[in-house]
């Protein structure tokens, strides 16, 4: 391979990792846009939203790696996982918020933040308890369509979840800057007495924030699992922290931030194990973090524009 | 010495909009609001006056259900409205103006006016609010696409009113609204604020600007650590010795 060739492939594996990790790290900024909370259930939502997707292939009758479909059929049917999954983990995310974090609203101190990592634990063991510890192979329908430049490989799947990914994006930033429900979530993520004041019901507005959140890393599940053949029960670590360190390198609270955050990490991941060591990877990118939270604490997009006055 | 509510003031007032009846509020094991009475009489202006930690602020609150009153009932055009959320009160028709104005700084003004008339879905009426709007403050029509976080106090001021006002409330609530304004802009408030009375909206405020706030009010209160002390018509309030000394004499002496 040339090194053109590398740096290409290495920059197309970065972009649909960063397109995943650009959803996951969508729901921590929103939530903690809105209530300034590190949600760290957020990670197993996303493990159980890949689990689920995988269900609901199986129930669909499609195992392992031989029902491949072309077109409509294969549209459809990723529409049909995509929406079944993200409305079951987006349920999943505001029974969390309902019942075990909105008594804790307005607490001080971390016991907030200390619930979520229970809440994510709770997860993690029911899937390990319930589905057991082994990797799962994952159905995967998409045809093995590849376009080659030079050596350098470009599939149909990695297209379709960069689509996918894009879509929601565009979908969720439609969401939040024209409909009503997203001018109330910029007010209360703003100022949240304010926005009480022109009767904006906070309590929905921060439970929608977390369906949404959720059916976001629901989608990430789902296109981990088609990306990389398989899942288990351990995969929301990773991935998960990735993204929160996504998050906050784009600016916590920031959702534009979030997206770039989430291709800039999978660039970094990508490219930093083809020229440095994947050995490395985590060290470099957690190396990110720090140095983001020491010296640009607000991130890269920070706030978009003066804070409160 | 209290002077108390005279027969014939007090009959004189129009037919309340809302009233505070014996209303206790806490904060936590401080008990600020202590058994206060106040009665805002419909197309009425009522000036709350008082110094600082006299209850002002938590008055405004309870009103708005941001705080809620431990014992007392607060009444709202002829209902009891102790169990409502915010939202509910907002819709009703109950606007405020916050203290320290509380516009959404990261978005523009328009935006923020629109929110204003979150709990509305009448288009057409909006549109209309807004027209009016500008029709009160020129300057926020001026300002429309600007971050309402890069405005002057003045003009933040402006926007938190016609804000308020999009809600098309019948009760606009307005904390401390000369507060760090220039005396011209304050002039320029005041009138702004009879003239939207003008139009039939009955305002509470709690002000410190006493000789401004009297100069406008038909009623007003005056609140000394949680309690009522002294109420009367603006004029009565303005005669008083005390007042004078306490409020007018202080804005004299600067």
């Amino acid at each position: 391979m040339e090194s053109w060739e590398i740096l290409l492939q290495q920059v197309i594996n970065g972009v649909s990792l960063g397109a995943m990790y650009a959803l996951l790290a969508l729901g921590f900024t929103m939530v903690y846009g809105i209530i300034e909370l590190i949600n760290f259930a957020h990670f197993n939502i996303f493990m159980v939203g890949s689990f689920i997707a995988m269900w609901v292939m199986q129930l669909m009758g499609f195992t392992g790696q031989s029902h491949v479909l072309y077109g409509l059929p294969l549209t459809a049917m990723l529409v049909f996982v995509l929406c079944v999954t993200m409305v079951a983990t987006g349920v999943l995310g505001a029974l969390i918020e309902r019942f075990g974090l909105r008594a804790l609203r307005g607490v001080s101190g971390t016991a907030p933040m200390i619930t979520t990592i229970g809440l994510s634990y709770i997860l993690f063991n029911v899937i390990l308890l319930g589905a057991g510890a082994d990797t799962k192979n994952y159905s995967n329908p998409m045809p093995n369509i590849r376009w080659e430049f030079g050596d350098a490989v470009l599939h149909l799947r990695e297209l379709i979840l960069w689509g996918v990914s894009l879509v929601l994006m565009l979908a969720l930033h439609y969401f939040v800057r024209r409909t009503k429900m997203g001018k109330a979530m910029q007010a209360t993520a703003q100022d949240q007495e304010a926005a009480r004041m022109v009767g904006v019901d906070v309590d929905r507005v921060v439970i929608i924030t977390f369906f949404i959140g959720s059916a976001l890393a629901g989608a990430a599940g789902v296109i981990f699992g088609l990306y990389y053949n398989y899942t288990n029960f351990g995969i929301g670590y990773t991935a998960g922290l990735r993204a929160f360190t996504a998050a906050v390198l784009g600016g916590i609270g920031n959702i534009p931030g979030a997206m770039l955050g989430g291709v800039l990490i999978g660039l970094i991941e990508s490219l930093g194990g083809q020229y440095l060591a994947v050995r490395w990877t985590d060290v470099i990118i957690f190396s990110i973090l720090v140095l983001v939270l020491v010296f640009r604490p607000t991130g890269l997009l920070g706030r978009a524009s003066p804070t409160k006055s | 010495m209290p002077i108390s509510d005279a027969p014939q003031t007090q009959s004189q007032r129009r037919p309340p909009l809302l009233e505070f009846n014996d209303v206790n509020t806490y904060y936590g094991e401080l008990h600020v609001l202590k058994g206060v009475n106040y009665r805002v009489g419909d197309g009425e202006i009522v000036c709350l006056l008082g110094g600082n930690a006299s209850g002002k602020s938590t008055t405004m609150k309870t009103i708005l259900g941001i705080v809620r009153p431990k014992s007392g009932v607060v009444t709202y055009a002829g209902k009891p409205i102790d169990r409502l959320p915010t939202a509910e009160r907002v819709r009703r028709g109950i606007a405020p103006v916050p203290e320290a104005r509380r516009l959404f700084p990261r978005m523009t003004v328009l935006e923020n006016l629109e929110m204003g008339a979150f709990t509305r879905t009448d288009t057409d009426e909006i549109e209309a609010d807004k027209e009016r709007v500008f029709g009160l403050f020129p300057r926020v029509k001026e300002r429309l696409t600007q971050l309402a976080g890069t405005l002057s106090g003045g003009e933040q001021q402006m926007v938190a009113m016609g804000r308020a006002l999009m809600a098309r409330p019948k009760l606009l609530c307005m904390d401390e609204p000369s507060m760090g304004l220039s005396p011209a802009f304050v002039e320029q408030v005041f009138d702004i604020i009879q003239a939207i009375n003008k139009q039939g909206t009955s305002i509470f405020m709690v002000e410190q600007n006493a000789n401004m706030a009297l100069s406008i009010a038909d009623y007003g209160y005056v609140l000394q650590t949680g309690e009522v002390v002294l109420q009367g018509s603006a004029q009565s309030l303005r005669d008083n010795e005390m007042v004078q000394q306490a409020y007018l004499g202080e804005m004299k002496a600067q």
